[in-house]
């Protein structure tokens, strides 16, 4: 079967798989060092997810007031709720300034202050002082700051000549002893194989939106680094972490960023109440997004949504200087028009918590480099596998990501990575290929291409992403979550009845979309086993059962490994990092986490 | 010799026809089909879709017809609201994006092709590689001269509107495939998205290669093949004005001479 598929074999430093705000900043940093450095992505650079990113790169820059890189690193610890790794948070929060200039050196169209400055906003969970104050500290261009980015981001590997590999569709690691090796793809123009040889593979293949039901993510979103370490008998971190963003457009899912309230706006019940008030009343709408989730899931809960259903929640623009609006929200005003058909200087947004940030993912430490737990070792790096933004878990956003912490953790981490990769090559000879390489990734290939089963992929994905969005949402419980456990390894069951119509190999959408869904079910179980593992609650991780944080029990990262063939998944821990990376900050000790 | 008709094999044969069993509002959307696979002509295969289980955009009809109907059916998508500019098409004889034009804008069957005058790879995916090209012929990056300032490059507000109009593009092609011009000289006039893109570098008050970007423009082709007819502005999706910004670069060009 497997004899009438051939590779294209090619010999590279560094391949870098994805081409996103990470992606694009690694490969950069490669080709600068004069690496040479392939990026293989299954969309053009520019359609990657990052261009959704709206509200900001988070930097202490002080633009709009005192700052400090401590007072972020304090926020994000706070937003963590104490699972982010302190040496990885203080390498990001030190670097952020350094790395927004360099963005702006790039050409990246910041909005500006009346001194011709980078223009900052504020942001949830961002302080000055140690939470005493409200910071703007996020840097904004109007609310498209992820399309600035990434566009200028693409014109700069444009400037320096990489070498991009665009629709190619990573299908499998090429592993030798524990090593990585290089990587397989597939060329979905003419549906060749190519097998990459390479010294590093840096993953850079976003997060896993798309199992859910309802997320901001893209159809892209399938996290396919997340699942090809999977294969590869790599275990992932935190992955019960799922991020839901207060304000995804009710029915539609687009996103309208938290910088429309960090510019003034609010959320209302049905009552026209401001209930964030009684949930933080510091903070208010700028608290952590997980707890303004859940204070708007409670408020429906009990009766207090709006609409017909009572079953979403209004964000109010329509207080708000027009002009302010058109200046720094022109983006949201759009979408809302569109998706809500609501203008939103007069009308408010009808909204609802949706899936939008997985903290979870691919354990690295700072420099990128992915790591197992291997005979004792918590830290034990994988030779040959690196990986950045939102695939990995540095984990610098630990239970709760800040918002606008994850443009500036792609930036610090895909420059990291240039770095590192350039260490690691100094006089190092290209890694053979096993004799066998690149073989379970025909197979795999061949076996969905022409699978015969009655399920077509989209009746399968179906069910997983309902179990997903029903089973593992912003309340969880043991019964809910055993429950999802359950579905979910009822749909994986289900994968041998799978049908595949198109039996091209030109641009066959219907295959992708199928290895992304085998994708995506390996990630669903990895989540929702975390889940029902982590008896405690911190940050997106609510538990009813279980309603507060167990420091004792529970200051521990997630590993979770899963037999891709049978669907078992097996669960060990990783202590959290409690020590920074220099003498300029000490340890945040864990306090309860109030806003 | 000037061919003025359609070769043989280009010319689309009626397809076939997929029913909604059952369905009170039916939509027909009537979709160019096409695939290297074999030496068939293209054809329109027309798809009944029930309005009353799908999402009110084209692109959610164009998923429930690829999810529940006919899987070989081929095109791409992703951020499925406006800004990725995957799924630009021509839709009901306008180059748009699919996630963003709502089937109750379209009167009557919808008609779905791929953008015009690009060589298709498979059904309503074009080949963009000439394109893209093109992007970076035009330098889409910050160029300037000296030492860089330890922190940002200062750019008052007045200047950093300047750009406002122009950075927005989202390359989705659906300005260049719909201007007649480019459709004729696609391989040497740079077409409105690429010179958008141009503009937008030009107007950048941090940018000092003015002279140097004019130059790579000033040939008869390049630029001056626009002739000022507008589709571009009225294709584009997150309403930009091409024809502006080209004219903005032809001033530029008079100014300097």
């Amino acid at each position: 079967m497997t004899a009438s598929y051939s590779f294209n074999d090619h010999t590279f430093d560094v391949v870098v798989v994805g081409a996103g705000g990470a992606g694009l900043r690694a490969t950069l940093g490669c080709v600068e060092r004069g690496l040479k450095t392939a990026n293989i992505t299954k969309v053009f650079p520019t359609r990657s997810h990052t261009v959704a990113a709206q509200g900001g790169v988070a930097a202490s820059l002080g633009n709009m007031g005192p700052d400090d890189w401590r007072w972020h690193m304090y926020d994000t610890v706070k937003g963590s709720d104490w699972l982010g790794d302190q040496d990885a948070i203080e390498y990001l929060c030190r670097h952020a300034p350094d790395a927004v200039y360099e963005l702006e050196h790039f050409g990246v169209p910041f909005s500006r202050t009346e001194d011709g400055k980078i223009y900052q906003r504020p942001f949830g969970g961002m302080t000055t002082n140690f939470g005493e104050g409200i910071a703007q500290r996020t840097c904004a261009a109007a609310d498209r700051t992820g399309h600035a980015m990434l566009h200028t981001l693409y014109g700069q590997s444009v400037r320096h000549n990489a070498e991009f590999f665009i629709e190619y569709f990573a299908i499998d690691l090429i592993m030798d002893n524990g090593k990585c090796v290089g990587v397989v793809a597939l060329d979905m123009a003419t549906g060749e194989l190519h097998r990459f040889r390479s010294s590093i593979v840096i993953l850079a293949t976003g997060g896993y939106g798309r199992a859910f039901f309802s997320a901001t993510s893209a159809h892209t979103c399938t996290g396919d680094g997340n699942a090809m370490v999977l294969r590869a008998g790599l275990p992932l971190q935190d992955m019960e972490f799922v991020q839901f963003h207060p304000t995804g457009i009710y029915g539609a899912g687009c996103l309208i960023t938290e910088g429309a309230r960090g510019e003034g706006g609010y959320v209302v019940n049905s009552a026209g109440e401001r209930f964030m008030e009684r949930y933080a009343p510091s903070a208010k709408d700028l608290a952590s997004r997980d707890v303004v989730s859940r204070a708007m899931t409670i408020e429906i809960r009990e009766g207090r949504g709006v609409g017909p259903n009572k079953d979403h929640i209004y964000l109010h623009l329509d207080h708000l200087d027009p002009k302010i609006l058109h200046e720094r929200l022109p983006g949201i005003s759009e979408s809302a028009r569109i998706f809500a058909g609501v203008d939103v200087t007069k009308e408010p947004i009808p909204v609802l918590p949706t899936v939008h940030y997985n903290m979870g993912g691919i354990p690295t430490n700072y420099h990128g480099e992915v790591l197992t737990l291997k005979d004792g070792n918590p830290d034990t790096v994988v030779p040959g596998l690196m990986a950045i933004g939102e695939a990995a878990c540095v984990s610098v956003h630990g239970a709760n990501r800040l918002g606008s912490n994850s443009l500036i953790d792609l930036v610090v981490f895909g420059r990291a990575a240039g770095i590192r990769a350039a260490e690691l090559l100094k006089d190092k000879a290209k890694p053979e290929l096993p004799k066998d390489a690149g073989e379970n990734s025909i197979a795999r290939l061949d076996h969905f291409r022409n699978a015969k089963g009655n399920t077509p992929t989209a009746a399968l994905r179906l069910k997983m992403q309902r179990a997903m969005q029903e089973d593992v949402a912003v309340f969880r419980t043991g019964e809910t979550l055993r429950q999802g456990k359950q579905r979910i390894a009822d749909v994986f069951s289900e994968i041998p009845d799978i049908r595949v119509s198109d039996r091209s190999l030109i641009w066959n959408s219907d295959l992708i979309e199928t290895l992304e869904f085998d994708n995506l079910i390996v990630q669903a179980i990895a989540t929702v086993e975390g889940a029902v593992g982590r008896e405690e609650s911190r940050g997106a991780h609510a538990r009813e059962d279980f309603p507060n944080r167990d420091d004792e029990k529970w200051m521990k990262h997630t590993l979770c490994w899963v037999d891709t063939k049978t669907g078992a998944p097996s669960v060990d821990y990783r202590p959290v990092h409690a020590y920074t990376l220099s003498d300029e900050i000490e340890y945040i000790k864990p306090k309860a986490r109030v806003y | 010799m000037v061919q003025l008709s359609l070769p043989k094999n280009s010319v689309p044969t009626e397809g076939k026809t997929f029913k909604a069993e059952g369905a009170k509002r039916v939509k027909r959307f009537r979709i160019y089909r096409w695939s290297p696979d074999d030496s068939q002509n293209p054809r329109i295969d027309t798809y009944e879709v029930d309005l009353d289980k799908c999402g009110p955009m084209v692109l959610d009809a164009l998923i429930k017809i690829k999810n529940e109907i006919d899987q070989t059916l081929t095109f791409r998508r992703s951020c499925r609201e406006g800004i990725c500019g995957s799924c630009a098409m021509n839709i009901d004889g306008a180059n748009t994006l699919a996630c963003t034009k709502g089937i109750d804008e379209i009167g009557g069957d919808v008609k779905i092709y791929p953008l015009p005058h690009m060589p298709v790879v498979k059904d309503l995916v074009p080949d963009l590689t000439n394109f893209y090209a093109q992007h970076a012929y035009v330098q889409p990056w910050l160029q300037t001269k000296g030492e860089e300032p330890k922190k940002e490059w200062t750019q008052s507000p007045a200047d950093r509107e300047k750009l406002d109009g122009l950075y927005e593009c989202i390359l989705c092609a659906c300005c260049s495939t719909s201007c007649p011009s480019y459709w004729w000289n696609g391989d040497r006039y740079l077409g409105p998205a690429a010179l958008l893109q141009a503009y937008r570098w030009l107007a950048d008050s941090r940018d000092q290669q003015t002279n140097e970007r004019l130059d790579r423009l000033e040939d008869p082709f390049k630029l001056y093949r626009c002739h000022t007819i507008m589709n571009c502005a009225k294709a584009c999706p997150k309403g930009l004005n091409p024809a502006k910004a080209i004219a903005e670069i032809k001033q530029m060009m008079v100014d300097r001479a």
